[in-house]
């Protein structure tokens, strides 16, 4: 039993980290850049739908849409105000850039909602639990991991079937032949950017359901493990990140569980450590292929 | 300079598709394209021959919009477009098929010609793909393929059927006959005729002169990114200067 509830979390934990990851992936694949303000940006949809929820009396729901639609608005404004001056600049620059929005999104939050934890508010999402036999599972664990399949659905319909997902792996194969079919690139990678933010308020929405506690910093951690989830998956692949965030959701809580619980995040990075050695592509990257 | 006189196609019989005029490139200091001035009629397959880092692909990839021109203009059908984003060319009627073919590896034969036809309504794809496919059955074969798998040549085609799947107006071809075997070579020259034949106007660069001039109407010879010669092509064909420098003879 004990196993099962640890295994629960673990899908639960890594369904988290998944969805982040998708967003660190995504813009990877699509900008070629690791934009290291996303773990921010989950923050920042988390104070938001606080606020939704405890200041200005939305439901629910409601309270997780407008967290969502200021994300992706979040996104674009960074994206196009700090990323795309530096689309020619050399990939330190864009690093250093994205390593200061991510300082800068944390003392804005800082500014606005002050250091003390905040405790995130019960919603339908972690209200209860479900027994099944001797098993209990909360419902938050269970939303977190249809909402990690659904999404992992949608992404894989959206970037298959409809025109601009395809027009997305154009970009992200190459940028020079996508402009040539007319896609573009600019308006792209903002999609991206959107479509990544916006899955960042959902996390941030799901991180603080599981775990309510919400402070300037509390994307960091996440975010870092979720960027490690997408390098330990493959970086620039879509189901990479998904199965990485999974394994690094598992291995985390079995390692805490039977290993030792402060060091769980060492082991952690250790896999990462031992997999990058072995495929240094990540589980399902592809090597850098030759340019012919 | 030496001119090589056709009075058959004078370039004021009609408004060119393309002209280009006094073209400047530079990547950073490197003065790649050096004041380039050449046009293509409707009609006609041009043809941009030279060695190996004469600025030939320079050229074409400013025209399709890829590289910013210093100084110089660009003007289709009539209409200016130097400074026009690469991504809007193909809306204007101009397709590029690059240097090195770059399909999409990981899409399948069938969504690499979709994506060239990006720029145009979903209705008419189906049309397009139908007239590509009977041009290049072998890729109706492999239309489920992912790009990535297929042979050169075969990568080669799917790169011309892209470029053509957005019905351009003027189809400027990089080096189509690149490291293929020379029975390939033949076979891509082929397709190109008959692309003409069927009313596509071609501005073609290689560096395979021979097959190059034999195939097009008109032709400049490019040196150290300025025009030497330029003429009918079954001249430059014939001309001492151009045996010895670009066919071996
Ligand atoms: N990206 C680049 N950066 C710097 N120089 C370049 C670049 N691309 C081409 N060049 C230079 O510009 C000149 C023309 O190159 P290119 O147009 O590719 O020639 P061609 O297509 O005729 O072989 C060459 O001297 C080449 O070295
Ligand atoms: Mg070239």
């Amino acid at each position: 039993m004990i196993f099962l509830d640890n295994l629960i979390n673990g899908l639960s934990l890594g369904s988290i980290y998944a969805i982040i990851a998708l967003g660190y992936t995504m813009v990877y694949g699509i900008a070629r850049m690791l934009n290291f303000a996303h773990g921010d940006v989950i923050m920042v949809g988390a104070y938001i739908a606080f606020c939704g929820l405890q200041y200005w009396g939305l439901p629910p729901v409601l309270a997780f849409v407008v967290a969502m639609l200021f994300c992706t608005c979040l996104g674009i404004t960074i994206e196009g105000l700090a990323y795309r001056p530096l689309r020619q600049a050399t990939s330190l620059a864009v690093l250093i850039t994205a390593i200061g929005m991510s300082y800068l999104l944390q003392n804005i939050a800082l500014m606005i909602w002050g250091a003390n934890p905040k405790s995130f508010p019960t919603t339908f999402i972690n209200g209860s639990s479900i027994r099944l036999g001797q098993l209990n599972i909360s419902t938050a664990a269970i939303i977190t991991i249809l909402a990690n399949v659904v999404i992992m659905v949608g992404l894989t319909l959206f970037t298959s079937r409809t025109k601009l997902g395809k027009a997305m792996r154009c970009v992200s194969e190459d940028r020079g032949a996508a402009e040539l079919m007319g896609i573009n690139v600019n308006r792209t990678i903002s999609l991206t950017f959107a479509i990544g933010s916006a899955l960042a308020a959902i996390a941030g929405i799901l991180l603080c359901s599981s775990y309510p506690i919400l402070q300037p910093t509390t994307g960091s951690m996440p975010g870092i493990k979720a960027f490690t989830a997408a390098v330990f998956g493959g970086i620039g692949s879509i189901p990479g990140a998904m199965l990485g965030g999974i394994l690094l959701g598992v291995i985390e809580i079995f390692g805490k569980a039977y290993i030792s619980t402060e060091l769980g995040d060492a082991i952690v990075f250790a896999v990462l450590i031992i997999v990058l050695l072995v495929k240094p592509a990540g589980l399902l990257g592809k090597p850098m292929r030759e340019k012919v | 300079m030496s001119e090589i006189k056709n009075p058959a196609v004078t370039s004021d019989q009609s408004l060119p598709l393309l002209k280009v005029k006094d073209l400047h490139v530079y990547y950073g200091a490197i003065h790649a394209v050096k004041g380039i001035s050449l046009e293509v009629h409707e009609g006609e397959i041009v043809t941009l021959i030279g060695a190996n880092g004469a600025g030939k692909s320079t050229t074409l990839n400013t025209v399709a919009g890829l590289l910013k021109p210093r100084q110089g203009s660009i003007v289709l059908g009539g209409v200016p477009v130097d400074g026009t984003a690469a991504s809007k060319m193909v809306f204007k009627g101009l397709s590029l098929c690059p240097e090195g073919r770059r399909i999409f590896q990981q899409m399948t034969v069938r969504e690499n010609l979709e994506m060239g036809a990006y720029s145009r309504p979903r209705e008419e794809i189906e049309a397009s793909l139908e007239d590509v496919f009977g041009r290049f059955p072998r890729l109706k074969e492999r239309e489920k393929q992912i790009g990535g798998t297929l042979s050169g040549g075969e990568q080669q085609m799917l790169a011309m059927a892209r470029a053509l799947m957005s019905r351009p107006k003027l189809l400027m071809l990089d080096e189509p006959s690149m490291g293929l075997a020379p029975i390939l070579v033949d076979q891509i020259f082929g397709i190109i005729e008959e692309m003409h034949a069927s009313g596509v106007t071609i501005l073609l660069v290689e560096q395979n002169a021979q097959m190059a001039l034999s195939v097009a109407n008109r032709a400049y010879v490019l040196e150290t990114g300025a025009i030497s010669m330029s003429g009918d092509a079954s001249d430059l064909l014939q001309n001492d200067d151009v045996r010895k420098a670009y066919l071996g003879s």
